[in-house]
């Protein structure tokens, strides 16, 4: 580049005295784009195939009932996967056992996919605690509400894995919204800096609480975000929940390799509101959500699945009767379930009690003992 | 062997690396550079690029992700390259760091140490010269340390690495290039007690960090009025060393505390009203605050008048002494 500018001498210059100065730069296109999609193929058996479906029909059976309980008070608030679930379902199923999952509230389906007990997970939604299962044991992070947050740490858990020379993988799940935070770019770019093997999994689900997603941002797709931290992008119909596996078993496959992190968008809608506490008919028609009830995830699967002759009306009957079952067991655990012991709350601050808490503790002690007597 | 402070936290931090596979250090400029002030000096060579790295500049993301090694089970010690640059992590700080083993019902701890150099004195530009104790030490989860010495730099920041939960380590810059005497390893009292500096008699001046010098000044410069000053060097902010502070100004009968931070919701408060709730009946005087003013840092050419001084506590002892 050759600028020369001298501000002292120009400003006592007309402007027919102004030198013809000659600046140089590069102009990037105005917007990267994405290619056209590609087809590849998938090694799944009859059974994967099957026990995808049932995750999927158990999910939404899961989601309707945390509804009904927040309805008849048992949930305090609940965020719902309605729609979402062969985004959640899809991208769980392409982790092996050893990897880890960090979901945030929207993702109750997607922790239930990945085996979390879903009474333990309901927790967070019942106000028994913030975190009611092990994270250790089912290798999936607490559901986080600060958006975005989490991203990082499952960049920090994969440098950790990497370290160690573990051949482990993180899952990041975020939504369109948390796109707009700059923990997301921190992770992204200390992802591609670390070479670290995580997948960011974005469900851009048209909408941030109320805000749609072409007033979050002006570019086409999140995806191509990808090639501005160097990172291979991907966008896959977040309906299909076949696509949606594929894409991230790819980009988990390539992490594991150590070939470093990929950035997924997969399109999808939330059916219904933000959460129970939220009315979505004051920001979009019902004439949206409707064009999006007829590309139901689960409906279409299903439809795939009889015409290949995967699935036959016994076995969706089976399912069925699960998704029963499991509601039952929401029911009973959760359906007029004990607050719980407020003295917990000083338990787990530090590993050892401090000389403060230990006495708070035993003034709320007081307490509650005069409220008993 | 004569050690400056920034020596003594270089060798706390090798010394612990050596000690355990586990401890990664990491941050902007630690890795080649050894950091601006140097503490990580040397670690890189060392221990290796997999165990003391660069990070991009991006503090939100590396407290974020020391969350993450921690859960995968590594003690990472990150610094925050200033006082004023650690506000991006706040958030991770606050929301997760804190509350990530209470969340989980203690079954995950983040043994992680987030190094700071914090408060003013070397003539730096706007945000160099924070001291920003409160917000962490207010924040219920976090551990808040902050030594006044090299020997306690040492010792604590061993600790710190050791210890099972977070810690906030706040290290008094301008104090870095302060001597001792040091056969290390060193140990000293463990995290969460208060140490009596130098014992007297007329009053107890209460200090951390870069202040600990200051109030040793003041208790020298004190004698020539023949004032018998205690010295309580306070180490731990969070959890707080009440009995140690409580059991000193029963003996002296009266109490200033002394910091660089903003005297208004500041930790003198908080001590003042501990001392005063539990030291009433022997309070010959009001507890008093030597702080830095309400005001944001001010420029380095005229800091001086901003931070406490030796003469500053020396008129609050006058000011107790009158009651």
């Amino acid at each position: 580049m050759d600028v020369s500018t001298e501000a002292a001498s120009l400003s006592s210059e007309t402007p027919q005295d102004q030198q013809r100065i000659v600046a140089s730069w590069q102009d990037v296109a105005a917007e990267g784009s994405l290619g056209e999609s590609t087809s590849h193929e998938l090694a799944l058996t009859r059974e994967q195939l099957r026990t995808l479906y049932r995750l999927m029909a158990t999910s939404r059976r899961v989601d309707r009932q945390a509804i009904n309980l927040t309805r008849q008070g048992a949930l305090g608030v609940f965020a719902s996967s309605l729609g979402q679930e062969a985004a959640q379902v899809g991208a769980v199923f392409a982790l092996d056992a050893e990897d880890w999952l960090f979901p945030t509230y929207r993702d109750t389906v997607g922790t239930f996919a990945r085996g979390v007990d879903i009474v333990e997970s309901l927790a967070l939604f019942q106000g028994s605690w913030h975190c009611g299962f092990d994270p250790m044991r089912y290798r999936v992070a607490p559901q986080t509400t600060p958006l975005a947050t989490q991203s990082l740490h499952a960049v920090g858990l994969a440098m950790a894995a990497r370290i160690k020379r573990d051949p482990i993988v993180a899952l990041a799940f975020y939504g369109d919204g948390a796109a707009s935070e700059g923990d997301t770019h921190e992770a992204l770019n200390m992802a591609s800096v670390f070479t670290a093997p995580v997948v960011f999994f974005v469900q851009n689900n048209q909408y941030a609480i109320s805000v749609p997603i072409r007033d979050q941002m002006h570019a086409s797709s999140i995806a191509l975000r990808a090639a501005g931290y160097g990172m291979p992008g991907m966008r896959v119909d977040g309906n299909d929940v076949l696509s949606v596996y594929g894409a991230v078993r790819h980009a988990v496959e390539r992490a594991r390799a150590g070939g470093g992190p990929s950035l997924i968008e997969a399109l999808t809608y939330r059916i219904e509101a933000h959460t129970t506490a939220d009315d979505s008919s004051r920001y979009r028609s019902d004439d949206e959500v409707e064009a999006w009830r007829k590309r139901d995830p689960l409906e279409r699967y299903l439809g795939f699945l009889r015409e290949r002759g995967v699935v036959d009306d016994a076995f969706v009957s089976e399912v069925d009767a699960e998704g029963e079952t499991i509601a039952a067991r929401m029911r009973d655990a959760l359906f007029g379930a004990p607050a719980g012991d407020p003295r917990e709350m000083f338990d787990h601050v530090y590993t050892t009690m401090t000389p403060q808490l230990e006495a708070q503790r035993a003034l709320l002690e007081q307490e509650l003992k005069a409220e008993e007597g | 062997m004569e050690l400056t402070m920034a020596g003594a936290l270089n060798a706390a931090l090798r010394d612990s690396m050596r000690e355990d596979d586990s401890v990664v250090v990491y941050g902007e400029d630690v890795g080649r550079l050894g950091g601006v002030f140097r503490i990580t000096d040397g670690l890189q060579a060392e221990m290796g690029a997999d165990r003391c790295f660069d990070t991009p500049v991006a503090e939100s993301g590396i407290i974020g992700t020391a969350i993450g090694m921690a859960i995968y089970g590594l003690r990472p010690v990150v610094e925050m390259q200033f006082d004023g640059f650690s506000y991006p992590a706040v958030n991770q700080v606050i929301s997760h760091l804190a509350k990530y083993r209470n969340r989980t019902r203690g079954r995950v701890a983040l043994p992680i140490v987030m190094r700071v150099p914090y408060g003013g004195g070397i003539g730096a530009v706007e945000h160099h010269s924070e001291s920003p104790e409160v917000y962490y030490a207010h924040t219920a989860g976090l551990t808040v340390v902050s030594p006044g010495t090299p020997a306690d730099a040492y010792a604590l920041l061993r600790m710190s690495i050791a210890h099972p939960d977070p810690v906030i380590f706040l290290e008094p810059k301008r104090r870095y290039w302060l001597k001792e005497d040091l056969d290390l390893p060193v140990t000293a009292p463990p995290i969460g007690r208060a140490i009596v500096r130098r014992p007297g008699k007329t009053a107890t001046v209460i200090a951390y960090g870069p202040m600990v010098t200051t109030a040793m000044d003041a208790a020298a410069a004190a004698t020539e009025s023949g004032w018998d000053l205690e010295v309580i060097d306070v180490r731990t902010l969070s959890p707080l060393d009440i009995d140690t502070l409580t059991e000193s100004v029963t003996r002296t009968g009266r109490a200033l505390v002394v910091h660089e931070a903003a005297r208004f919701g500041g930790f003198g408060a908080e001590i003042a009203a501990e001392v005063t709730e539990r030291a009433f009946g022997y309070l010959a005087a009001p507890v008093l605050r030597v702080t830095g003013w309400d005001v944001p840092y001010p420029p380095a050419k005229i800091e001086q008048h901003f931070l406490p001084t030796a003469d500053r506590i020396l008129d609050a002892v006058a000011r107790l002494l009158e009651y």
